[in-house]
């Protein structure tokens, strides 16, 4: 009853912001709307029993990419009345091609139908939610079975970053940097100089 | 948890190596920076060549390592050889041309490495997961190589078109192996393939449709091929020869390997998808060819022509069939390489021409370099006895073979339509009034490339049969 009554909440919550996000004029009330909806979702996988999903989503989707959209949003001078102008008249190519991709999904939901070897076939069987947390099962088999997917990843994470670097830094001149070596053997003598002063004349 | 074992890890060590020497020349590179450009791209060819060494080395045995993640059998092992020789030949066709464009950055052979080890990981995988993240290493440090030229607007151009329709693509793959997991229940190819086998249902068909899509992307197959032209004209020539010569290899032995050992059982499904990629390939290849003025846009449509024929290899569907793209693919990798290291040379006024009118009159001004792109130019349009002819023909006639005769007709009459623009640049050179010649002298390690790749066409005819027997033994370990 009361998962039932949170489902229920949550799932509207979520239908209502995603309507928000596209429909809001303001773009950051846009991006408040999408990490509104983040968190809901996230209570629908905490119902459906999947912890560890729920707090990556907020992790992952609250606390990076929308974080990122609201800095893209509120930091660079983009002029969304001007984005949309163009935006109408590729609609119907938007629709035609989003059709044809729910025609496919509604005949494969509707003939749908699982191999009769699929559960044995399964690689990591779900363990059982009372003995062990989900966060520590896929711990266990994230390090041993697929540490090499995992290893992978960590090779794409290095190119991204590479390709980050490559692409975006850039030396400016003029630019003054602090020089701690340079500091460092600053003597007095560079520093200071000592003058007779006689009196009545100045430096 | 599966038991591991230290000594599985062997079959996989020229990748282990590479990556340890993409990651190590990676810090030479910062901390020498950008000056070093050119000892880091002769330090990753010698990586290259060790871990062409290695390979050598250890058996292919068809062990699968790593739960059921990494194979790697003969099949594998000459598409490896020709991966690891392709990724040698791109970096020393480009080192001249980093300095000549000012594209100094140390990034590009380390990014060219990274690429290699993805598309070694792409061959070898046994498993949708080692699949998907190989392809995206390799995707991704490809997008970032077509914009290495940032400041110009076309390099800058090309890497983000690549990148938005690579990430659909990307997508797409992500999409049809969830959809093909849940029918079966894993991600493992073998299993796949006995679960297919017993029966097969509407929503594992089409989660195929999308894993062969986003494929069919990668390797520019029409009528996934959009992306192709614009890239291969806007990034810097060198990352182009990179484009044409080595990813299309990794991803096609991927497509090969999918659709021969996972999704066998629904080789009816596949056929008619396949024939259409193929017809399609040829005829777009061929007739958009045609109308282009620009060389790197017309050796997009060359190649979108040459996967076709590569294609009706798999349709065929023997090992017949296959040996035939094994050789295709070697070949066109040859005449590539030499195509490219010429278009590399055509420079004027301190910056790279690009229009087929640039080469009018090279026979008087370079003779050399003139009659070794007639040669490749002939070879590609497939005329006797140079090797191009070869591939073409042991393709046609696996087709014939296997009763396709409408795709083998078809492939007949494109390559004669093609071999108007093929021969339309050796019009060009030799018939019409010179223009300037091209400035600066070649690099050796570029003359190199182009005569090995012309004296490789040239000879192939005096002994054709171990390059085929290696092709058919490699082959045979699929079936």
């Amino acid at each position: 009853m009361i998962a039932s009554l949170a489902f229920y909440l949550f799932a509207g919550i979520v239908l209502l912001s995603a309507i928000m996000v596209i429909t809001a004029r303001n773009p950051v009330h846009s991006v408040l709307f999408l990490i509104l909806s983040f968190f809901n979702a996230a209570g629908l996988f905490i119902i459906l029993g999947a912890e560890f999903i729920a707090m990556i989503l907020v992790i992952v989707y609250v606390g990076a990419v929308a974080v990122l959209f609201l800095f893209v949003v509120m930091m660079l001078d983009i002029s969304f009345t001007d984005l949309r102008k163009g935006a109408m008249q590729y609609v119907p190519v938007g629709l035609l091609v989003g059709g044809v991709l729910l025609v496919e999904l509604i005949v494969m939901v509707v003939g749908w139908q699982v191999a009769d070897k699929a559960s044995d076939n399964m690689a990591s069987p779900i363990p059982d939610a009372n003995d062990i947390t989900n966060t520590e099962a896929l711990g266990r088999v994230l390090y041993t079975d697929y540490v090499f997917a995992f290893q992978v990843s960590g090779l794409i994470l290095l190119v991204a970053m590479i390709g980050a670097i490559v692409l975006t830094h850039r030396k400016r001149p003029g630019v003054r940097k602090q020089n701690i070596v340079a500091q460092q053997n600053r003597t007095q003598a560079d520093a200071m100089e000592i003058q007779k002063v006689t009196p009545g004349t100045g430096v | 948890m599966s038991e591991f074992n230290l000594s599985s890890l062997s079959v996989m060590m020229p990748e282990i190596f590479l990556a340890i020497a993409a990651m190590v020349l990676l810090v030479a590179g910062v901390l020498r920076g950008n000056q070093s450009t050119r000892f880091i791209c002769n330090a990753a060819m010698v990586a290259l060549v060790v871990a062409l060494l290695i390979m050598l080395g250890c058996e292919p045995s068809g062990d699968i390592v790593l739960n059921g993640m990494f194979t790697h059998d003969p099949f594998t092992f000459f598409m490896k050889f020709l991966i690891i020789i392709g990724l040698i030949v791109t970096l020393a066709l480009s080192v001249q041309s980093l300095y000549q464009d000012a594209i100094i950055k140390f990034e590009y052979p380390i990014l060219v490495l990274f690429a290699g080890i993805g598309m070694l990981i792409m061959v070898s995988a046994n498993d949708m997961m080692s699949l998907y993240v190989g392809l995206e290493l390799q995707s991704l440090s490809l997008y970032v190589l077509a914009s290495i030229r940032r400041t110009h607007l076309r390099s800058a151009e090309s890497g983000m078109k690549y990148f938005i329709l690579g990430a659909i693509s990307s997508g797409m793959l992500l999409f049809g192996i969830s959809l093909v997991y849940g029918f079966t229940g894993s991600t493992n190819f073998d299993v796949i393939a006995s679960t297919l086998a017993g029966e097969v249902s509407l929503g594992g068909v089409i989660g195929f449709v999308f894993i062969l899509a986003a494929l069919a992307f990668k390797i520019s197959a029409v009528p996934f091929h959009m992306w192709t032209p614009d890239v291969y004209e806007g990034a810097p020539t060198p990352v182009t020869a990179f484009f044409a010569l080595v990813p299309k290899i990794a991803a096609m032995a991927l497509i090969i390997r999918l659709l021969f050992i996972p999704f066998f059982a629904i080789s009816e499904q596949w056929f008619q998808m396949v024939w259409f990629l193929s017809f399609a390939s040829m005829a777009v290849g061929a007739f958009a060819g045609l109308r282009q003025h620009n060389i790197k846009r017309l050796l997009a449509y060359s190649s979108i022509g040459n996967i076709g024929y590569a294609l009706i290899g798999i349709v065929a569907g023997n090992e017949m069939g296959l040996s035939a793209i094994l050789v295709y693919l070697t070949l066109y990798m040859v005449m590539t390489a030499g195509v490219f290291g010429i278009v590399l040379c055509m420079r004027r006024d301190g910056a790279a021409v690009e229009s087929i009118s640039d080469l009018a009159g090279l026979s008087r001004n370079s003779p050399w370099l003139a009659y070794a792109l007639a040669l490749l130019m002939f070879s590609m349009s497939g005329i006797p006895p140079l090797a191009g002819f070869f591939g073409k023909f042991m393709v046609f006639q696996a087709a014939v073979h296997s009763g396709l005769y409408i795709l083998a007709v078809v492939g007949v009459l494109t390559s004669v339509v093609a071999a108007y623009y093929y021969l339309r640049i050796i019009k060009t050179m030799f018939f019409d009034e010179p223009a300037d010649k091209f400035e600066g002298n070649i690099e050796f390690g570029r003359k190199l490339v182009i005569t090995l790749s012309v004296a490789f066409i040239v000879l192939f005819i005096l002994n054709p049969s171990p390059l085929v027997e290696m092709a058919q033994s490699a082959v045979h370990s699929l079936f």
